[in-house]
């Protein structure tokens, strides 16, 4: 980092400022690793104790009594392999509704300006307004008897899908990136008789790869992450999300499997994390202002 | 593939071979019906995301204010005035719901927003390892709540758990972290900070890093030391967005339920953890109380709807 921060490099340079920087981070660096790793460290490791070691006290630091077994007795006992491809079913599956119905919408805010445009974006955006948490009750009562159709989602994909549409941010997130797209291009394509749909495809779209990026991973740390809605929603054991399964199944498990699945559960969101760091951390920035 | 699905079902291939912009000026029947046809389409665009906007968000949110005022008996709808919010005020838990929450938002931005700040402040300062402990405060807010959760009861155990150990290695008395009503808040607060403490902390880094460094040489040659540059060029640079981010906060964790729920079975010893939301979820999914938990929840979104207020005209200024 080049820019000019807190301290003066001149400071810094000094010996006193040499001293108290390497301090200074030493210690941070060394408190980070153990409150952020630690627990994730703990969290693994006693993974592999045995029951007996794995409530021992005082605990042993490096597991003497190696059982990776916990880890497939996990995969079987609590049905990790349903769990799991539930879960990526539904996220995948609540990914592609939001790509496709949210980016539309935001297209049309954004560029083909429809009458009644500005309005329907007002009522959007002020669903932003209103505590997610209170909702959840008049949401559940709608899913139990769909308006119109009159459906009862409980139990079906449907329940986490379509709810995660009506997300506002992601409308204003991708309304914000597609009104920086610059009007000559779209002008352009439609001099050449491209149709709104294919200058969505062929123009907007490419260029819009770093926020379609923010949004996709959002949308699938977001089912993954979720717990009272599918918990609510989906109280079939043979439906549920990783989530509601292992808290469901938690109290049944001895302490060293059950730590085991949650290892297990952990894996694939800090796996995307690892890969998409950079995506993740822009995104966080260019939305976390925002909310 | 739904991609694909969609494309051959909005795209009308009539449209696709619409001769380009005409040189002549089109008749007012003729306008008329381009303009019929771009609205057309423009709601074509728009009819997924309004549906499910108005299913799952905007007829929720009407319903949330009717249920607030009616009761359901045997299938009967019947207004009831303002007994619900009577009902709820009257519950023996009412008042303690709303200092346990109130309690854990205010231990929540102490821990969630101070100490956060405090770090990226630090952080900023580093010229190694930046990315690392970037990615570190970030690692836990990747983890699937139930995963964190459960790891830090198994953690906070009286008997096995690693905090205890850590107090005798010590020998310091051994703390009864979720079974003490006096700790099990602050507990439960310390294990939400951990999960998610690390986007604040990534949001004020990005902050602090756009702040003009000719600021900072500007106020040394003014003779500004160390703690005279942070309150006269940090906090002031980075107002908007802590201010932002604070009401954020305020917003997200007086409506905490997960931690608690899954920590302590959400009442806590002698009730110590029922947050407001918690007593919600109580009223809706326990005793079928639709009435009493819409009425409990108009009266958190209205103290909340202040918060949201303020953060989307503080947004706005910072459009501008």
């Amino acid at each position: 980092m080049s820019t000019r921060t807190l301290i003066s490099p001149a400071q810094l340079a000094r010996p006193r400022g040499k001293a108290v920087y390497w301090t200074v981070f030493t210690l941070v660096v060394t408190g980070f690793t153990l409150v952020f790793l630690g627990p994730l460290y703990w969290m693994i490791s006693s993974g592999f104790k045995d029951s007996q070691e794995v409530i021992r006290t005082p605990p042993t630091l490096v597991p003497e009594s190696f059982t990776p077994d916990n880890y497939a007795r996990a995969w079987e006992v609590m049905d990790l392999s349903t769990l799991l491809l539930n879960t990526l079913y539904y996220a995948f599956g609540a990914l592609a509704f939001q790509l496709i119905l949210d980016v539309a919408a935001a297209y049309s805010l954004s560029r083909l300006r429809p009458v009644l445009g500005k309005a329907i974006l007002g009522m959007m955006l002020a669903t932003l307004m209103i505590p997610a948490t209170v909702l959840v009750v008049p949401q559940y009562l709608t899913v139990l008897d769909v308006p119109v159709v009159e459906r009862n989602l409980l139990n079906t994909p449907w329940v986490i899908w379509l709810p995660s549409v009506a997300n506002a941010f992601n409308i204003f997130l991708l309304k914000r990136f597609f009104d920086s797209v610059p009007g000559e291009l779209l002008d352009a394509a439609a001099m050449d008789g491209a149709s709104p749909l294919r200058t969505l495809w062929s123009i907007v779209l490419p260029i819009s790869r770093p926020i379609l990026a923010v949004v996709s991973i959002f949308a699938v740390v977001g089912i993954w992450k979720d717990f009272l809605w599918p918990m609510l929603t989906l109280p079939d054991p043979a439906k549920q999300t990783l989530n509601v399964g292992i808290y469901s199944l938690s109290s049944g498990v001895p302490v060293n499997v059950l730590i085991a699945a949650l290892t297990i559960a952990s894996l694939p969101t800090l796996l995307l994390f690892l890969v998409f760091q950079r995506n993740i951390m822009s995104g966080l920035t260019a939305g976390g202002l925002k909310g | 593939m739904p991609v694909s699905g969609l494309t051959t079902r909005t795209a009308d291939p009539a449209r696709r071979q619409a001769p380009p912009h005409q040189a002549v000026p089109p008749s007012g029947g003729e306008r008329f019906a381009r303009g019929l046809r771009r609205n057309l389409t423009a709601h074509g665009f728009l009819i997924g995301a309004v549906l499910c906007f108005a299913v799952f968000s905007w007829y929720p949110m009407i319903r949330e204010f009717l249920l607030a005022f009616q009761k359901t008996e045997g299938g009967e709808v019947s207004w009831t005035g303002l007994d619900n919010l009577t009902t709820v005020v009257d519950d023996p838990a009412f008042w303690q719901a709303w200092r346990n929450t109130l309690l854990f938002t205010v231990l929540a931005l102490l821990f969630g927003f101070v100490v956060p700040f405090v770090a990226a402040i630090v952080i900023n300062e580093f010229h190694h390892a930046q990315g690392y402990l970037r990615l570190l405060v970030y690692l836990p807010v990747m983890l699937p709540p139930v995963a964190s959760v459960l790891l830090f009861k198994y953690l906070y155990d009286p008997g096995y758990g690693l905090l205890n150990e850590v107090l005798r290695f010590l020998h310091l008395p051994e703390q009864q972290w979720l079974q003490d009503a006096a700790l099990s808040m602050p507990s439960v607060v310390a294990a939400a900070t951990w999960m998610n403490m690390g986007g604040a902390a990534l949001v004020h880094l990005a902050a602090l890093q756009g702040i003009p460094g000719e600021l900072y040489e500007a106020a040394e040659l003014d003779g500004a030391g160390l703690f005279r540059k942070i309150w006269h060029v940090t906090i002031p640079q980075t107002r908007l967005i802590l201010s932002l981010m604070l009401l954020m906060q305020i917003i997200a964790t007086m409506q905490v339920f997960v931690e608690p729920f899954l920590l302590t079975g959400g009442a806590g010893p002698q009730g110590s953890t029922t947050t407001v939301v918690h007593l919600i979820y109580q009223y809706a999914f326990n005793f079928n109380n639709y009435g009493a938990a819409a009425a409990l929840g108009l009266l958190l979104l209205v103290l909340l709807a202040g918060f949201s207020a303020a953060y989307v005209r503080l947004g706005r200024a910072d459009d501008r």
